[in-house]
C-alpha cells in the first residue's frame, strides 16, 4: 500500500506543483493518475521512488516513510517504466533487462536466465536478446522497458506514460498485454497517462487530476462514468459532449445509434429483417 | 614540380638520417612533445570535463573559456611563456603552452559528450537505482566517448601544429628545419620538412579518426541510420537538426 | 610600460594591417563556401568529395601550408598573398562544412511548405533555406573569424606585418611587454569581431532572438562544427 499524506511540492522557482495531496493506493491493483500535461501527475509518480522529493507531508510505502529510505536502495525495489523506454542505447536487450539485478549483485547467469523468462512474459522473442534497442520497433522497445521494470520482481511498478509514443494499434496491443500481465502478476501498478480512455481501460482506481495535482475525482471507472463529480470531470471524460452517451434516433424510418456529436455509431437491424 | 623533387631529395638524403639534427630525431622530438602534451592535458581536462558534464556545475565558465581559448594566438603564447620561464626552463614552458592549448578542445569534448546524451536515458538509469557513480561509469562515460575522442582529435591537431612553432624557440622538432631553412634560405629543406609535418599530422588524425569510430558503442552505431534518440533534445532544439539531416550526415 | 607608450603608433599600424589581412580570408571564405557548401549538401557524391578534401586541408599545420603553397601555386613565399590564400583555405574548410550542415538542419516541412506555396527552387534557397540555415552558418563564421585572427599572427614568421611581428621582434629583442601586448590585442580583436558577428546575426535574424538557450549552446555547436570539419577524413 502506498499512502500520500498531505503531500506538497514547491519547486525552487516558486511553482507549487502539488498542494496538500492525500491518497491511498491499494496493493495489487492498478491506480491510474490521469490529467492534462502540467497537472503534476508525473511529479506525484516520481515521488514514490524519490526521483522527486516532496517538500511537505509524508509518503508511506507499507507504512514506511520513503524519506527514511536511501533513494538508490528504494529505487532498486521499485520497477519503473517510462515513455520512450529509456533503454541504455549501448547495451543489448538482455543487458538492459539485467541491469538492475546485476547492480544488486545477482550472478550474471541467474540474471540472464530470469531475463529470458521475462522476455517470454512480456511477449518478446528470445531471439532479440542480443539486439540493441535501436534495432527494435517502438513497441518492442516498450516491452523491453516493461521487462526491465519487472526484472527485480518488484511489488510496485511505476509506469510514466509508457505507451505515449507508440502508434494507436501497437498501444492497444500493449494495453491488452499489460492487463494480461497484471492478472498474472498482481503488482501494485501506478500508471500515469493523459489519455482518459487508457485510464478507464487499465485502472482499478482512476484518479483525475486538475492543475496543482488537485484530485477532481477518484473512483472506479464505472463510478466516475456514472457520476462525474464536477463539470471539469464531465468535460474531461467527454460526458458533456455526450461522447460516451449513445442514443438511438429515427433517421428516415431507420433506427440508428448515434453518439453525442451526432455521428453514426451503428445501425439497429429490425428483428426479422435480417 | 622541381621544388618537390628537391624537397624529396632532401628527405631521402642519407646524410639527413643520421647524427645530430637528423630527420628521425626531429620526428621523435615532434612526437615526444605531442604525446606528452596530450597526456598532460588529458589528465586535467578529461576528469574536469566529466565533472562539468555530470553536474552541470561550472558549465557556463567552461563554455566561455573554451570559446575564448580559440582566440589565443599559439605563436605568441609560446614566446611569452618561454620568455617568462627563462632559458633554463624552456622545455617546461613549451610543455605548459602545448598542454594549455590542448585542454579546451578536450574539455569541450568531455562535457559535450555527456551533454549530448539523451536526458531520458540518464533519468531512466537513475530511476532504476543506479548511484551517481554508476551513472557516470556505466552510462555517461561510454555514451560520451565518441565526442571525447572527437575532442582529443581536435586537440592533437592543435598540438601537432603548435609543435611546429616550437622550432622557433628550440632547435628541435620538425619545425626547426623550416625555421633554419628560412634563415639560410634553403627551400628544399623547408618544403621537405613541411611534407613530413603534413604526413605526420594526417597520420595522427587518421589514428584518432579510427579511435573515434571504434569508441562509438555498438548499439549507438547500430541505431544511427534508423533513429536519432542518442542526440540530445537540447542539441536538436538548438540546431533544429531533423532526422533527415542526421541521416544525410551519416551517409557520408 | 615605456615600451608600450613609445610604440603606440607601431601597435596601431600593425592592428590596422591585422584587421585588413584577416578581413580578406573571412569574407572570401564566407562567399566561396555558400556555393561549395550547397553542392556538398545537395549531392551525395560531391558531399563526400568536398568534405573529405576540406577535412584534409584543415589538418595541415599553418606554417607547413605557408611553405607548401608557393611550391604548388607559385605564390612568392614571403608574400601577403601566400598568407591570405592559406587562411582562406582554412576558412573555406570550416565554412563549407558549416554551410552544408546548416542547410541540412532546415526543417524539411518548412521547405516543402515553401515549395507548395509556389517558390521556385532558386528563390526558395535565398528566401527560405539560407536564412533558416543562418544560425548554424553564423556559428561556423564565428569560428572562422576567431581562428583567422589568431592564425594570422603566424604570418610574422615569414615576414608579413601582422600583430605577430610583436611576437617575433619582442622575442628576439627580449621585450616581454611587446609579446604580451601582441597576445592581448590579438585576443581582443578576435573577441570583438566575434561579438560583432553575433550582433549582426541578431539584427539579420530577429527570429532567433527569442531563444537564449540556443545562443548559449553556440560554443558547443562551434566545437561540433570544428569536429565535423574533419569527420569525413578516413
Amino acid at each position: 500500500m502506498i499512502e500520500f499524506r498531505s503531500i506538497e511540492k514547491l519547486f525552487p522557482d516558486g511553482t507549487r506543483a502539488v498542494d496538500d495531496f492525500s491518497l491511498v493506493i491499494p496493493s495489487h491493483k492498478t491506480t491510474v493518475f490521469v490529467g492534462s500535461s502540467g497537472c503534476g501527475k508525473t511529479t506525484l509518480l516520481r515521488m514514490i521512488n524519490r526521483m522527486v522529493d516532496a517538500t511537505g507531508g509524508e509518503l508511506l510505502i507499507d507504512d514506511e516513510n520513503v524519506a527514511s529510505i536511501e533513494p538508490v536502495r528504494l529505487r532498486r525495489r521499485i520497477g519503473y517504466v517510462m515513455q520512450n523506454s529509456g533503454l541504455l542505447p549501448h547495451r543489448t536487450v538482455i543487458d538492459n533487462i539485467t541491469t538492475v539485478p546485476r547492480l544488486t549483485g545477482v550472478p550474471t547467469k541467474d540474471a540472464r536466465a530470469r531475463a529470458l523468462e521475462l522476455m517470454d512474459t512480456v511477449g518478446l522473442d528470445r531471439a532479440m536478446a542480443e539486439r540493441y534497442p535501436a534495432q527494435l520497433s517502438g513497441g518492442q522497445q516498450q516491452r523491453v522497458g516493461v521487462a526491465r521494470g519487472l526484472a527485480i520482481d518488484p511489488n510496485i511498478l511505476l509506469m510514466d506514460e509508457p505507451f505515449g509514443a507508440v502508434d494507436p494499434i501497437v498501444r492497444a496491443e500493449l494495453q491488452q498485454e499489460l492487463l494480461r500481465l497484471q492478472r498474472e502478476l498482481g503488482k501494485t501498478v501506478v500508471f500515469v497517462t493523459h489519455d482518459i480512455d487508457e485510464a478507464f481501460l487499465l485502472g482499478d482506481q482512476v484518479v483525475i487530476l486538475e492543475k496543482g495535482a488537485r484530485i477532481a475525482q477518484k473512483g472506479t471507472p464505472e463510478e466516475i462514468l456514472a457520476n462525474p463529480a464536477s463539470d471539469f470531470v464531465a468535460s474531461f471524460i467527454g460526458a458533456d459532449r455526450g461522447k460516451r452517451a449513445l442514443s438511438i434516433r429515427d433517421v428516415d424510418g431507420e433506427r440508428v445509434v448515434v453518439d453525442g456529436d451526432g455521428n453514426l455509431a451503428g445501425r439497429l437491424t429490425e428483428p426479422g429483417a435480417a | 614540380m622541381n621544388l618537390f623533387a628537391d624537397a624529396f631529395a632532401w628527405i631521402l638524403n642519407p646524410g639527413n638520417w643520421e647524427g645530430r639534427n637528423s630527420i628521425p630525431q626531429f620526428i621523435g622530438e615532434h612526437l615526444w612533445y605531442t604525446v606528452l602534451a596530450m597526456i598532460l592535458a588529458s589528465a586535467i581536462a578529461i576528469p574536469l570535463g566529466w565533472y562539468i558534464g555530470h553536474t552541470g556545475r561550472g558549465r557556463d565558465i567552461a563554455v566561455a573559456a573554451t570559446g575564448a581559448a580559440r582566440a589565443l594566438p599559439s605563436f605568441g603564447l609560446l614566446f611569452l611563456f618561454v620568455m617568462i620561464g627563462g632559458v633554463a626552463n624552456r622545455d617546461s614552458s613549451v610543455m605548459i603552452v602545448l598542454a594549455l592549448l590542448a585542454i579546451p578542445p578536450i574539455l569541450a569534448g568531455a562535457y559535450a559528450g555527456f551533454e549530448a546524451i539523451d536526458r531520458r536515458v540518464i533519468d531512466a538509469a537513475r530511476s532504476m537505482g543506479m548511484t551517481e557513480r554508476q551513472i557516470v561509469a556505466r552510462v555517461e562515460i561510454p555514451l560520451g566517448l565518441p565526442l571525447l575522442w572527437g575532442g582529443l582529435r581536435n586537440a592533437v591537431l592543435q598540438v601537432v601544429a603548435t609543435v611546429v612553432l616550437v622550432g622557433f624557440v628550440r632547435n628541435a622538432t620538425l619545425g626547426y628545419p623550416i625555421v633554419q631553412g628560412i634563415q639560410i634560405n634553403r627551400f628544399d629543406q623547408m618544403l621537405g620538412a613541411s611534407v613530413l609535418i603534413i604526413v605526420l599530422a594526417l597520420l595522427l588524425d587518421a589514428i584518432f579518426a579510427l579511435l573515434e569510430r571504434y569508441a562509438t558503442p555498438a548499439g549507438v552505431r547500430a541505431g544511427r541510420n534508423r533513429d536519432h534518440r542518442t542526440s540530445s533534445t537540447r542539441r536538436r532544439a538548438a540546431g533544429g537538426a531533423t532526422p533527415a539531416s542526421t541521416e544525410k550526415e551519416m551517409s557520408v | 610600460m615605456t615600451w608600450l607608450l613609445d610604440n603606440l603608433e607601431l601597435i596601431g599600424r600593425l592592428t590596422g594591417e591585422h584587421l585588413r589581412l584577416s578581413a580578406i580570408p573571412i569574407v572570401l571564405g564566407f562567399v566561396l563556401s555558400i556555393p561549395l557548401g550547397w553542392v556538398a549538401y545537395r549531392y551525395r557524391l560531391t558531399r563526400g568529395l568536398i568534405l573529405t578534401l576540406v577535412g584534409l586541408l584543415y589538418t595541415i599545420p599553418s606554417l607547413a601550408l605557408f611553405v607548401l603553397l608557393p611550391a604548388i601555386i607559385g605564390t612568392p613565399f614571403l608574400s601577403e598573398a601566400n598568407v591570405v590564400i592559406a587562411l582562406t583555405i582554412y576558412a573555406v574548410a570550416i565554412m563549407s562544412r558549416s554551410v552544408a550542415d546548416a542547410l541540412g538542419s532546415v526543417d524539411p516541412d518548412v521547405k516543402q511548405a515553401a515549395t507548395a506555396i509556389g517558390y521556385s527552387s532558386f528563390r526558395r534557397f535565398w528566401a527560405v533555406d539560407f536564412p533558416l540555415a543562418g544560425p548554424v552558418v553564423l556559428a561556423g563564421l564565428r569560428v572562422v573569424a576567431v581562428s583567422t585572427v589568431s592564425l594570422l599572427t603566424i604570418g610574422a614568421a615569414i615576414g608579413i606585418d601582422t600583430l605577430g611581428y610583436l611576437f617575433t621582434n619582442g622575442y628576439q629583442r627580449g621585450i616581454i611587454v611587446s609579446v604580451l601586448t601582441g597576445v592581448v590585442v590579438t585576443v581582443v580583436i578576435a573577441l570583438v569581431l566575434d561579438r560583432v558577428l553575433v550582433v549582426i546575426g541578431r539584427a539579420l535574424m530577429p527570429w532567433t532572438r527569442a531563444s537564449r538557450s540556443s545562443e548559449r549552446s553556440g560554443v558547443t555547436r562551434a566545437f561540433m562544427t570544428a569536429r565535423r570539419v574533419r569527420e569525413a577524413v578516413p
